[in-house]
């Protein structure tokens, strides 16, 4: 199991099932306790070595961004809607992959020469841009590419400069990646959900479901984050930085993380020599919101590797921001005492 | 069940100039144009100004920092840290023969009513359970919680409503002094008819003057009550504020009396 091949699989939102299945096969090598929850999440359980009556859920997303083919033209190109937050001015000119069969194709939009200067100052909408699958006819595209056909960004992985990585879908493949291997360290004193959740990019629709499924006493959410701290942004507008150490946030839009576990975070990430980042912004969710609030209140905490051009076809991290987020769950899940 | 929100709107603080002042962003519903120019207060005592500087006509959230005379971005983590939070500074005036004025009046007037309801009851017919909720104002996620927690019959949320009562305001029609409002729907909720029913029946066994409320806008922590489970009958008991979410949140206090004997009545149905 690498990294790469999480990346590369294909999941995005409600059409998880290739990414789940390889993750399946992954978690069975660990636990038998392996299921399917009714909301499309992998559930899997590892008993505690000596609390099992402490239930601690660990989870992290397994569908990333992507497209959704609408119609065909009669050109046979195809129209699509986005799965998930893009910005329409990434996508021109990407390379992907469409349906079930991984078609390859690419996201076209009308070229510079033919555009007129009001068309070269407005932004191009998700309306303007279409799929070029190679097909020459409405029938021939409907036909290789039917309605509601997922369509993913087709990026190789590559590991550049100073350890860094690029790819689609870190966001939030890292924190599977990571999940699965500290499924290999299990069992922990306390009993481990590992929970990898779909839809999260559409609405923490699958963490919602799982959480109130799972009952845990708290959760730990493995993410990813925004990182802007490349271009002219100015360094105090800069909340997040790549290869500062994985990013802890005390609130955002959807959660405020309890004050103790926030807290104990940062003393875990101290005394075990781990790189931490406060994250000095507010914006943004996560599953944990949506995780938190099930039931009787499920304390959460999130642990984010920093991701420069999130949500876009050429994603980056910094692979010692992946280590620290593998080092301080690891420290977390062994250390679940840190209510006052 | 029976709620009141504990927790005030307020402002965190994200990051810190490297002159010393404080950039915060907002926790709950703050209108940087009524928040600014205000004193605050930090929960470890610091005190600070927030402002804005050069003078603005429409001031934006990212404008805002707080002063909490500190001359560098040193200093200044000395005195507060990343992620703490400021609320405006205390203070609590009484204005004319029957109304006071505070910056959390909302919730805390429904606090001390829940609590003056509690210390009444005496072999109460219906089990009651007063529930002092958290996280109100950032989407009620204190009772949803709550609410699975404690399953209860019906759920009443005790918060402050705005007014239609000021120079150029016209909704809702909730005047102060006219007691207390007992509300119809918001954009959060529409209350269960069963509850309004009872609560105009609580307010006539009290011979309490009442008004009725709709509000095309807000909500309560009743929206997260009557989600809950199977779903639960909620509404809300409302205190008629003026300046909602400022620095002088203004209420009535024979509103106030009138609430309370609402309720007292109302346990009893």
């Amino acid at each position: 199991m690498e990294l790469k091949e999480l990346c590369l699989l294909r999941g995005i939102s409600g059409d998880e099932s290739e990414i789940r299945n390889y993750i399946k096969k992954e978690c069975l090598k660990y636990t038998e306790n392996v299921r399917i929850g009714r909301g499309g999440c992998l559930i899997a359980e590892i008993r505690g070595r000596k609390n099992p009556q402490k239930r601690v859920m660990l989870s992290a997303h397994m569908d990333e961004v992507g497209f959704a083919v609408t119609s065909a033209c009669e050109d046979g190109l195809l129209r699509i809607t986005a799965v998930g937050g893009i910005d329409s001015r990434v996508s021109v000119s990407k390379r992907v992959l469409v349906g079930s069969r991984a078609l390859p194709g690419v996201i076209g939009a009308m070229p510079i020469h033919l555009q007129s200067p009001e068309d070269r100052m407005r932004v191009m909408r998700l309306s303007d841009l279409f799929v070029d699958i190679g097909e020459s006819t409405k029938a021939g595209a409907e036909k290789a590419a039917p309605i509601n056909s997922s369509v993913t960004f087709d990026t190789p992985y590559t590991e550049f400069g100073a350890g860094f990585v690029c790819c689609k879908a870190l966001d939030d493949r890292v924190g599977c990646y990571n999940m699965l291997r500290l499924m290999e360290k299990a069992p922990f004193d306390d009993t481990v959900i590992f929970v990898f959740t779909s839809m999260e990019e559409v609405g923490l629709l699958g963490a919602r479901t799982a959480a109130y499924d799972v009952d845990p006493d708290e959760a730990i959410v493995l993410e990813t984050t925004a990182a802007n701290d490349i271009g002219m942004v100015d360094e105090t507008k800069q909340v997040c930085r790549a290869g500062k150490g994985v990013a802890l946030s005390f609130m955002d839009r959807r959660t405020i993380t309890p004050r103790a576990l926030f807290e104990h975070a940062l003393s875990v990430a101290e005394k075990n020599g781990i790189a931490l980042q406060v994250k000095s912004g507010t914006t943004g969710g996560n599953d944990a919101g949506a995780v938190h609030t099930s039931r009787r209140g499920i304390p959460t905490i999130t642990l984010s590797v920093p991701c420069r051009n999130i949500h876009s076809p050429a994603s980056v991290c910094a692979l010692s921001d992946i280590e620290a987020q593998y080092h301080e769950a690891e420290a977390l899940i062994s250390n679940t005492d840190w209510r006052n | 069940m029976i709620s009141a929100h504990m927790d005030e709107i307020g402002y965190v603080v994200v990051d810190v100039e490297k002159e010393g002042y404080l950039r915060v962003s907002p926790v709950g519903g703050v209108n940087p144009l009524s928040g600014y120019a205000r004193a605050v207060v930090f929960e470890n005592g610091v005190s600070g100004a927030l402002m804005h500087q050069p003078h603005k006509d429409s001031v934006k959230f990212s404008d805002l920092f707080i002063d909490i005379g500190a001359d560098s971005r040193e200093e200044a983590l000395e005195m507060v840290k990343i992620g703490d939070c400021a609320v405006s500074a205390r203070s609590f005036s009484s204005l004319g023969k029957n109304r006071v004025s505070s910056p959390i009046m909302d919730d805390r007037c429904a606090c001390a009513l829940l609590i003056e309801l509690l210390l009444s009851l005496d072999k109460p017919v219906n089990t009651v359970i007063g529930v002092f909720s958290v996280q109100e104002e950032v989407g009620c996620r204190g009772a949803k919680t709550a609410a699975f927690a404690l399953e209860p019959d019906l759920g009443l949320a005790i918060d402050v409503t705005t007014n239609g009562d000021t120079p150029e305001t016209k909704l809702p029609s909730v005047r102060l002094g006219d007691g207390p409002a007992i509300k119809i729907q918001d954009q959060g909720s529409i209350s269960s008819p069963e509850i309004v029913r009872m609560l105009e029946k609580a307010a006539e066994n009290a011979s309490v003057k009442y008004q009725r409320e709709v509000l095309p806008f807000g909500g309560t922590d009743a929206s997260a009550i009557q989600l809950s489970r199977g779903g639960i009958k909620a509404g809300t008991l409302s205190i008629p504020c003026r300046y909602v979410h400022t620095p002088v949140e203004t209420i009535d206090m024979r509103d106030m009396a009138g609430a309370l004997e609402t309720i007292k009545e109302f346990v009893k149905l």
